[in-house]
């Protein structure tokens, strides 16, 4: 129940238009990624989902921000349902390690029947242009190789609650669902990660 | 009040439901007998609108009837969804987000809570006067110079459109008029008629015979005959109903005159906002008819006026 009212809040302040280019109530796992600019992009993308997939998609979030204080863990682990990780930074042995870790960990918690919300820029960019993929969205594509994955642009949220403020100023907003990227089993991360962002760069309106 | 204590009101919504049925029936035989691309995208536009003016007319009665609150309450949200609309199509910068913010979340509610407990002297000066300062101050203080002329501007004009002449709809309840006490939800039944009234007959005239445009570069649907036509026409429907008004008839077809026009001009201020942003609709929430603000966008013109010309003559 507060799922709805969440999700009513949010299409209140962030009045979305939602398109659907692929099937919304398919029966397969998917691995949606869209970018990523505002704190209101997963609740976005979820209250866009008909309500009976909500139950079976998890947004995947860092642990280091969503731990810290109660009414965060309560909305990431109860309302959500989110899988939270480490986000590591640099290219240490460590970072590296707690990164592989990340990606077994989502890949493990799909399981057979859920799907993952990611943001494979892997933090919000501060004027709305699309950063450049971090890898995990790679690795998290081999780990699941049955899974979809689903680019979904989101368009305005930036404005709504940019990177820096707290309070929301509601405005409309565009999410575009688009069609599975098709797979391609050989090829390396690099043409694979500029290959999803122009999948993605390619639903802007 | 409800429905049934005031014969004069429900005469009024017996009337505008026969009007939509009327609408619906021709709607449903223009779809039954017209072919052609061109013919059936037209047809089709035209029982969207119907459609949504049920949902519109079966809200604000609802609104009406069911008192007071209500009523402000439905135009507090209509205030909003505009602005929402408006704010989504201006050119804002980051330092207007405070600014902004205030605008919804605050201010808005305030100019309806005036008209709550009914302080007019407040309402009627609040957003004009000291809102404008200091939505000025707030953005100024947000530090950023880059067009702040425009931008404080053009908030304050969101402002004014969509809170400050809208809220003048539900104001109308506060107004007391000598002989027509606890009428005044009839007043605004008036206003919202004869407005929404006299565009679609003005959309219908100008579909079926219209030739010449009057501002072809705003506009280039409105035409002469269109705003003749819908003009005398909802003219003629302010002073069929002037017995649900405080008005002789005389002066109910000249305020409906009056409405008319002014609704006319505020659909010519907003389509030239629209074109200055490059947009066609202010938004997709109303399914055939672009947004919120399309369909109020006579209204908010004409509505001010109509409070003030009403207190002015008829409270003594």
């Amino acid at each position: 129940m507060i799922a709805t009212a969440v999700a009513s809040a949010c299409r209140l302040i962030s009045g979305a238009t939602v398109e659907w280019r692929c099937n919304p109530s398919a029966d397969v796992q998917r691995i949606y990624f869209g970018n990523h600019s505002s704190h209101l992009d997963f609740v976005v993308i979820w209250s866009a989902l008909p309500p009976r997939l909500r139950r079976s998609v998890r947004p995947v979030a860092g642990r280091d921000y969503w731990q810290h204080g109660a009414v965060r863990r309560y909305l990431a682990t109860d309302v959500f349902r989110a899988v939270l990780i480490e986000r590591g930074s640099g290219g240490t042995e460590h970072a590296l390690d707690a990164a592989r870790a990340a990606v077994d960990r989502m890949a493990q918690e799909m399981g057979r029947r859920y799907s993952l919300i990611v943001f494979p820029e892997g933090t919000r960019s501060p004027d709305g242009e699309i950063g450049p993929f971090k890898s995990g969205l790679y690795h998290l594509s081999r780990a699941r190789p049955d899974a979809e994955l689903i680019p979904v642009y989101l368009e305005n949220l930036n404005r709504i609650l940019p990177k820096g403020e707290a309070l929301p100023v509601p405005m409309l907003s565009r999410v575009t669902f688009g069609v599975a990227v098709p797979r391609n089993s050989d090829e390396p991360k690099a043409t694979f990660l500029t290959r999803t962002r122009a999948a993605l760069l390619q639903l802007k309106s | 009040m409800t429905l049934f204590d005031d014969a004069a009101l429900s005469a009024l919504v017996g009337g505008v439901l026969i009007l939509l049925v009327g609408a619906s029936i021709t709607g449903w035989v223009l779809h039954r007998r017209v072919t052609g691309a061109v013919g059936r995208a037209t047809v089709d536009n035209i029982n969207a609108r119907i459609r949504a003016w049920w949902v519109m007319a079966l809200v604000f009665v609802v609104a009406v009837t069911m008192g007071r609150v209500v009523s402000i309450l439905l135009f507090t949200l209509i205030s909003f969804l505009a602005l929402r609309e408006f704010v989504t199509l201006v050119p804002t910068k980051p330092g207007d987000h405070r600014a902004l913010f205030w605008s919804f979340f605050v201010i808005t509610p305030v100019q309806y809570f005036l008209i709550w407990i009914e302080w007019y002297g407040l309402f009627s000066i609040l957003i004009p006067v000291y809102v404008s300062i200091f939505l000025a101050i707030r953005t100024a203080l947000a530090g950023d110079t880059d067009r702040f002329l425009e931008r404080t501007a053009t908030n304050q004009w969101g402002l004014m459109i969509c809170v400050y002449f809208v809220s003048y709809v539900p104001a109308l309840l506060m107004l007391r008029i000598p002989g027509y006490q606890q009428q005044t939800p009839k007043l605004m039944f008036f206003l919202v008629l004869v407005v929404q009234v006299s565009d679609v007959l003005q959309y219908v005239w100008g579909k079926s015979v219209g030739r010449r445009p009057i501002a072809p570069s705003l506009s280039p649907g409105k035409t002469w005959e269109g705003f003749i036509g819908g003009i005398v026409c909802a003219t003629a429907l302010g002073m069929l109903v002037w017995w649900a008004t405080p008005f002789s008839p005389a002066v109910a077809a000249g305020m409906a005159l009056v409405l008319t026009a002014m609704g006319f001009a505020g659909g010519l201020i907003m389509s030239g906002i629209k074109r200055d942003r490059g947009v066609k609709d202010y938004g997709a929430l109303i399914h055939g008819h672009g947004g919120v603000l399309d369909r109020i966008d006579s209204l908010c013109f004409a509505a001010p006026v109509f409070f003030h010309l009403t207190r002015y003559f008829y409270i003594p």
